[in-house]
Order: C-alpha cells, then sequence, then structure tokens
C-alpha cells in the first residue's frame, strides 16, 4: 500500500499502446532514479508524454508495467504526497485563481491553506496567486504547474515539458530549481523536445523515438558516444587533403568551409600521411559532438543505443 | 483485492466543494436559479388581477367545490325520512345553440338528497341514479359510495337520524337493501331535503360541453320531521341559467301531475377541478419559474465535469485522486447538494410569497395541506438536485458542454414543454408525463383526480399521471442509469 521512501523511483517496464493503427509506445522501458534529475527527450509525438500518462495511472497500456516506488500510481493513497507532476499547464479552470486551483488539490490530500502558501512563494507566484488563471502568461501557469506539483512535498517529481512559453529568466530560474530538487534527493524526470533545454540540467538522458527508448546514458558517456573515434581537420587544401585521406582507407567528410571530419584513422596517423603529402593543415584534433549532434542522430535513425555496450555504436 | 474504506471520501468532497464554490459563476448561476423560482412567483402574483371574480363555493373540507343543480326542496327538521322512484333519466348535448342531441352522461344525477340550505358548498348526503355509472350515494362532495346490491334499483330512500344520514336501494319499494350511513357534519336542526337533478359538463376531446338532464320521479313519500306540503324548486347556485350551466334555450325547473315531479336540472355537486375552476391557480403555477431554474442547474452540472475536459484539468483531478467513480461521486454529491439548497431557499420563499400577492389581487389557489406543501418545497429540490446529476453524468460521457447541455434539454426541458403546450394531444403528453425525466415535475402538483368527476386530466391542467414521488423517481433512475454509465466510461477510458 505504502510506498517505500527508500526507493522513490520510477520503473517503466515493456510499455506497449496502440491508439488504432498507430504504435505509440513499443517497448517503452528506463528507470528514473533518486538524486538525479532525468532528461526525458525526443521529438514530439515520440511517446513522452503518454508514457508520462501511464506512468500517472491516467492511460491504459497494452503491455507492459509502470511502478512509482513499487507501487502503481493507482493504488497510493494521497498520491500527490508520492509523485508530484505537470503535464498540461492550461490545465487550471480560467475562471479560478491560482491559489485557489491550488487549494481544491490541497483539499483532496488532506493538506491546508498553509501549505498552498508556502508552495506558491517557493515558486515566485505570491503576488499573482489571488488573479485568475485565466489571464496567466504560460510561463506562469507553468511555475503554478510546478506548484500544484510540489504540494504534496514529494519524493518523484514528473513534468512534461515545462519549459514551453517561458522567458529566458524563467528558463534559468527553473534549471536551478530542478538541480536543487534532484540535490534534495527527489527523483526528477523532466520531458522536453529539445535538447539545448535540459543538456544543461540533466544529469541522465533518456532519449526516445517512436514509442521506444533509443539511448539510455549518462550525459557524458552520451556525448563521448556520439563523438565516435573521429578528427576534425583544417585545412586550407580542403579537396586534395580528402582524396589523401579517403585514398588511406578512411571515412572522409567536409564538414565545414575549410575542415574536414575524418573517421578510420588516428589523429597521429593523419598528421604524418598529411605531412608526407606535403597539404598544408593549420590544426587536427579530436572530433568532440554536441549533445545537439547525439540526439539529432539518435532520433533521426532511431538506433538501438546503450551506454553500456558502447562497442556498438563504434562499428 | 480487499475493498479499501472510503475514510478519502470526505477529502474527495472537500475538494470538489473547494472546486465548485472557486468559479463565481458557477455559484452565481445557483443563487440566480433559486432568484429565478423567486422572481417568477412575484411577477406571477403581482401581475395577475381577479378581483371581480365571483366567490368560489368552499365545501365543508375547505377545498373548492361545484355546487349549481335543480333542488325541489321542504324543509326538514330533526329526524325524518323520504322515498321516491325514479322512472326515467334522460340527458342531451347541445349540436349547435339551440340544438339538443340525446346522449349518455354518465354521471348526470337525479335523486334524493338532504342538504344543510341551499347555500352552495353547504354540507349534504344524497342518492342517486346516474347516467352510467349505477346508483351512488355521496355526501360532502368528495365522498362517493357505489351502490353494492349490483342490482339496478329504481327506488331510493333517505334516512336521517341527527347526523347520521342512512341511503338504501330497491327494485320494488319493498325490499330494501342499505348502500350507507354517513355522518354529514354541520346539518342543522331544520335541513331542506327533496328531489335534485344535475347534469355535469360532458368531455368532448380536449374540452367539455355543457349538458342539461330531465328525471321522471314518482310515488314521493316523507314520514315524520317534513314541513308542510309544497315543494318548492329552486337553482342552486348561479340564478342566470348560462352561468348555472345550462345549454342555451334550457333551463331548470319542477312540474308536477298526479303525483309525478319531471325536473330538468344542469350542473354539479362535486369536488371542483381545474376544468370547472379555470381561473384558479395552483402552487405549481406560482413555481413556474422553476423552468428557468432548471436551465441554470442543467448548465452548471454540464459544466462542472466538461470544463475539466476543455484544459484537461481532469488530468490533474484523477491524479490526485485515482479513485474515478468515487471523484465522480463526490462530483454529483457536491453538485446535488448545492443545487439541492437553492431549491429549498428558492421554494421556500417563492410559495407563500406568491400565493400572498396571488390572493390579494383576488386569485383563488388551489389549497394544500403543510405536508403537501412540504412535499412540493422538498420535491422541487429534489428536481433541480437531480436534473444537474443528469447533466453531470451526461457531461462525464460525452465531455463536451454544449453536447452534455443539448442533450439533456432535449430529455427534460422539451417534454416539459410539449406538456405545458395546451395543444399537445393528451395522450402523448401523458405519456411524456410518464417515461421522460419531465415525468419529475409531478412533485409540484397539488391537484386532486376524481373518479366521480369526468373532467379533462391532462398534465397541461396540472394532473400529472404518476403521483409525486413516483414521477420524480423516473428522474432518478435516468440520473442514477447516466451516473453508472458515466462511472463505467470514466473508469475504462484515458483521462
Amino acid at each position: 500500500m505504502r510506498s517505500t521512501p527508500t526507493h522513490p523511483e520510477v520503473v517503466v517496464a515493456g510499455l506497449r499502446k496502440r491508439y488504432g493503427t498507430t504504435l505509440a509506445l513499443d517497448g517503452m522501458s528506463f528507470t528514473v532514479r533518486p538524486g538525479l534529475v532525468t532528461g526525458f527527450i525526443g521529438p514530439n509525438g515520440a511517446g513522452k508524454s503518454t508514457t508520462m500518462r501511464v506512468v500517472l495511472g491516467l492511460d491504459a497500456v497494452d503491455e507492459g508495467t509502470a511502478l512509482v516506488g513499487g507501487t502503481p500510481y493507482r493504488d497510493l493513497r494521497n498520491p500527490l504526497s508520492h509523485v508530484g507532476s505537470l503535464l498540461d499547464a492550461s490545465a487550471p479552470h480560467p475562471a479560478r485563481s491560482a491559489r485557489d486551483h491550488l487549494l481544491w488539490l490541497a483539499h483532496s490530500q488532506g493538506l491546508g491553506a498553509s501549505r498552498v502558501d508556502q508552495v506558491v512563494e517557493r515558486v515566485g507566484l505570491t503576488s499573482a496567486a489571488r488573479r485568475k488563471a485565466g489571464g496567466y502568461s504560460l510561463g506562469m501557469r507553468q511555475r503554478l504547474g510546478i506548484a500544484a506539483a510540489l504540494l504534496g512535498d514529494p519524493p518523484i517529481i514528473l513534468l512534461d515539458e515545462p519549459f514551453n512559453g517561458m522567458d529566458p529568466e524563467g528558463i534559468i530560474w527553473m534549471r536551478g530549481f530542478l538541480r536543487s530538487l534532484a540535490e534534495q534527493g527527489r527523483a526528477v524526470l523532466v520531458s522536453s523536445h529539445l535538447m539545448s533545454e535540459v543538456q544543461d540540467t540533466a544529469d541522465h538522458l533518456v532519449v526516445v523515438g517512436r514509442g521506444k527508448v533509443v539511448a539510455d546514458a549518462g550525459v557524458a558517456d552520451l556525448i563521448a558516444a556520439a563523438s565516435g573515434n573521429r578528427v576534425a581537420v583544417r585545412t586550407a587544401a580542403r579537396p586534395e587533403a580528402m582524396a589523401l585521406l579517403s585514398h588511406a582507407g578512411a571515412t572522409v567528410a567536409a564538414s565545414g568551409r575549410d575542415t574536414v571530419t575524418v573517421s578510420g584513422l588516428t589523429a597521429d596517423h593523419v598528421v604524418t600521411l598529411l605531412n608526407r603529402g606535403a597539404i598544408p593543415f593549420s590544426e587536427v584534433f579530436a572530433h568532440r559532438a554536441t549533445l545537439e549532434e547525439a540526439y539529432l542522430e539518435l532520433t533521426r535513425d532511431a538506433v538501438e543505443f546503450r551506454a553500456t555496450s558502447p562497442e556498438e555504436v563504434s562499428r | 483485492m480487499t475493498p479499501r474504506g472510503w475514510d478519502g471520501f470526505p477529502r474527495l468532497l472537500h475538494a470538489e466543494w473547494t472546486k465548485f464554490r472557486t468559479v463565481r459563476g458557477w455559484t452565481l448561476g445557483v443563487v440566480t436559479a433559486a432568484l429565478m423560482v423567486v422572481l417568477v412567483a412575484v411577477l406571477a402574483g403581482v401581475s395577475s388581477d381577479q378581483r371581480d371574480r365571483p366567490v368560489v363555493p368552499i365545501g365543508p373540507d375547505g377545498g373548492p367545490v361545484t355546487d349549481s343543480f335543480y333542488f325541489v326542496h321542504r324543509p326538514l327538521t330533526r329526524d325524518g325520512s323520504i322515498t321516491v322512484s325514479v322512472s326515467a333519466l334522460t340527458s342531451s348535448i347541445p349540436t349547435s345553440p339551440g340544438n339538443l342531441r340525446r346522449d349518455t352522461v354518465p354521471w348526470a344525477k337525479a335523486g334524493l338528497i338532504i342538504k344543510d340550505g341551499t347555500r352552495q358548498g353547504s354540507p349534504y348526503a344524497a342518492i342517486m341514479v346516474t347516467g352510467g355509472h349505477g346508483v351512488r350515494m355521496q355526501d360532502d362532495y368528495v365522498n362517493d359510495t357505489a351502490d353494492p346490491s349490483g342490482e339496478s334499483p329504481r327506488w331510493l330512500r333517505l334516512d336521517r337520524s341527527g347526523n347520521a344520514v342512512t341511503g338504501s336501494t330497491s327494485t320494488d319499494g319493498t325490499r330494501w337493501n342499505t348502500v350507507g350511513t354517513v355522518h354529514v357534519e354541520g346539518l342543522g336542526s331544520t335541513v331542506q331535503g327533496g328531489l335534485f337533478v344535475a347534469s355535469p359538463p360532458s368531455v368532448q376531446g380536449m374540452g367539455t360541453d355543457v349538458t342539461v338532464s330531465t328525471a321522471d320521479f314518482e310515488d314521493l313519500d316523507t314520514r315524520s320531521g317534513w314541513h308542510g306540503r309544497d315543494w318548492t324548486g329552486d337553482q342552486v347556485g348561479p340564478e342566470s341559467a348560462g352561468f348555472a350551466g345550462y345549454p342555451v334555450g334550457t333551463s331548470g325547473s319542477v312540474t308536477e301531475s298526479d303525483g309525478r315531479f319531471t325536473v330538468t336540472g344542469a350542473g354539479d355537486i362535486a369536488p371542483a377541478v381545474r376544468y370547472s375552476l379555470p381561473t384558479g391557480g395552483t402552487l405549481k403555477d406560482i413555481l413556474t419559474g422553476t423552468f428557468a431554474a432548471l436551465i441554470a442547474v442543467i448548465v452548471i452540472g454540464a459544466l462542472f465535469i466538461t470544463t475539466e475536459y476543455r484544459g484537461r484539468l481532469i488530468h490533474v483531478t484523477l491524479a490526485a485522486s485515482p479513485r474515478r467513480g468515487r471523484v465522480l461521486l463526490a462530483k454529483a454529491v457536491v453538485l446535488g447538494s448545492v443545487t439541492a439548497a437553492a431549491g429549498v431557499v428558492g421554494a421556500t420563499i417563492a410559495l407563500p410569497l406568491g400565493e400572498r400577492l396571488a390572493r390579494a389581487n383576488g386569485v383563488y389557489i388551489f389549497p394544500a395541506t403543510t405536508s403537501t406543501q412540504l412535499r412540493i418545497v422538498l420535491g422541487t429540490a429534489a428536481l433541480l438536485a437531480t436534473a444537474s446529476i443528469l447533466a453531470l453524468a451526461v457531461g462525464a460521457v460525452v465531455r463536451r458542454s454544449a453536447g452534455a447541455v443539448t442533450a439533456v434539454v432535449v430529455a427534460l426541458v422539451l417534454p416539459h414543454l410539449l406538456i405545458a403546450n395546451p395543444f399537445t394531444p393528451s395522450g402523448l403528453s401523458d405519456w411524456l408525463a410518464r417515461v421522460t425525466p419531465a415525468a419529475a415535475f409531478s412533485v409540484q402538483q397539488t391537484l386532486v383526480r376524481y373518479d366521480q368527476v369526468s373532467s379533462v386530466y391532462t398534465p397541461y391542467n396540472g394532473y400529472y399521471p404518476l403521483a409525486p414521488w413516483a414521477g420524480y423517481a423516473v428522474l432518478a433512475g435516468y440520473a442514477v442509469l447516466g451516473l453508472a454509465v458515466a462511472v463505467v466510461v470514466l473508469r475504462r477510458r484515458d483521462a
């Protein structure tokens, strides 16, 4: 009945769900661990929101299980003290004030108005709390949704696209806020369709495409894996360099006006070959992919990718 | 799985109550619903004006009566008896002004009556031959007993002993069967007794036609207590034949030759019904504003759930309270309580206020006992509450405000409009008032249907085919069914 607070984890295993002919979830599996911000990344339609609704017991699945702290969500008593969530920023009734929205939610969990005032202050909405939610900007609604998620002081927090509609100041606030939640030992899952929103915040990334996980790794591992053993060369004689290096058996691609990316050769070997061919170059360096590149590549190809088996990637 | 307790339900109620009261439009809507009931009652009372209407005769029990017939009478002091044989009773209905057609008028009456004077509404007891219902003994307008002998006697007798009057019948004038003994409160020591003929209007389709009847009496015999010898023929009730209910060209009369009395009369001695007292108002008329309140609570009931789907608030609600059936139940309890309170407040203010204003303007209001008034107040509250819960259930299923409101209005308001339309065929309006949720309007009815009075008993006239709480049960059945379907759908569907 009661979830054990020592295991504030979300475990999603083999979720499968079909809407008519569309396969929304196709074996979605991952774990959200305490003390970390887990970024839940994928293009629109990849199944992020559906997964979150399944975790919260709102949508049923054809196959698979989703447990929070070892328990199906629907069996939780006072669920908001176990899991806080933000699914739709536009949920609050437009004619109800932010404070009243939080008040009924508090009453549903046996909480009082003082807790409402605490979370309102925590998200910085105190001055606007008695205004109708219908007049809120999207960014303010996101803050209101965060306040609702915090109401029961839960060890697990799920946020669906919380950065949507936030101004730069709000985004900075949100990043710091998510970090502080994780530092308090909470398990935090944040979905986004933009890698840039979470790359500096998340400790761990679950990348999804077409209803399944395509990468489940720490941020550093993901970047290293996506970078591969590639070498970049800056040269004024790009065509000559490309011809020479491909002749030596490397896979070569022009990556800029005066840069070439080479795989299949070490940096030392590249320098030796260029010197021997008398081709001028100004720089040879190990290529380091951005997280954005890694993400685009992963979600474009929907390649199965796991940090635990890096040999699979470096074909 | 062991069933879990309902200890979380009060929290759910608290949450839904907070939800309800924090949307100002909904609280205003409920207050408006109560005000509508009061406002329409006040308008109805203020705008009516019947100060010049004739006085409505009131019977011994305080109810309105029809008391208009031809009376051939003599005074009787204390005890005495009277015997007669009725040899013929014929009735006619006009086909056009001045032309009469012989026809059967089932409740045409010819017989003996002992009555406390000729004042309308005074106590009486009578025994009579009728046009189509055999021999009956009746007293004080509302009481009616059929002759149990099963024969078709021609001889009638009344015996008075103090306040007790016994009616008897005979086929030959020698062997007598007792029909019954009634105790007529308020009979003076000297009363008027004798022959009478009445001929009530005959129901023709959606209306009634006046009728006139003539009876032949023979072998009239009186024993002890009777004064004088001469019989006086009088019209009880309005003196003008037209107002007394006679067809054009006819009037009440009595002729005697060789001990044979031929008496012609019209009208009736019976409790008043809506059709015989068309200017009378009912408490249901005063509560016409219920209709407007109903639309308000239907809209509120639907919005209470459909707005949760507009912005996906339902996700927040169901994440906070995953037991979906209970969420809907909590909504129903909150909504039902609030709208019932509006109904109680509105009807409690509207009834006495509207009644007083209407009476001050000379309108006769059909009386209702305190318990009937209580039933109307509680029934109106239950009607509003249950209708809004039905709208909630439909809203939960269709998830669209417009669709839910339209569906409930079509199911409840439309039949009520058809019932309230005088041109709707009575068969259709009776059917609508039995099977549609509009049957619940029967909780407001005060009028009573009498078997011994043929009239137009349609819902439009205030006579619903189902008893008050039976009619309400029809609506409640729809609401319970709707709620059950909504719970099943809500549980099975993705939120």
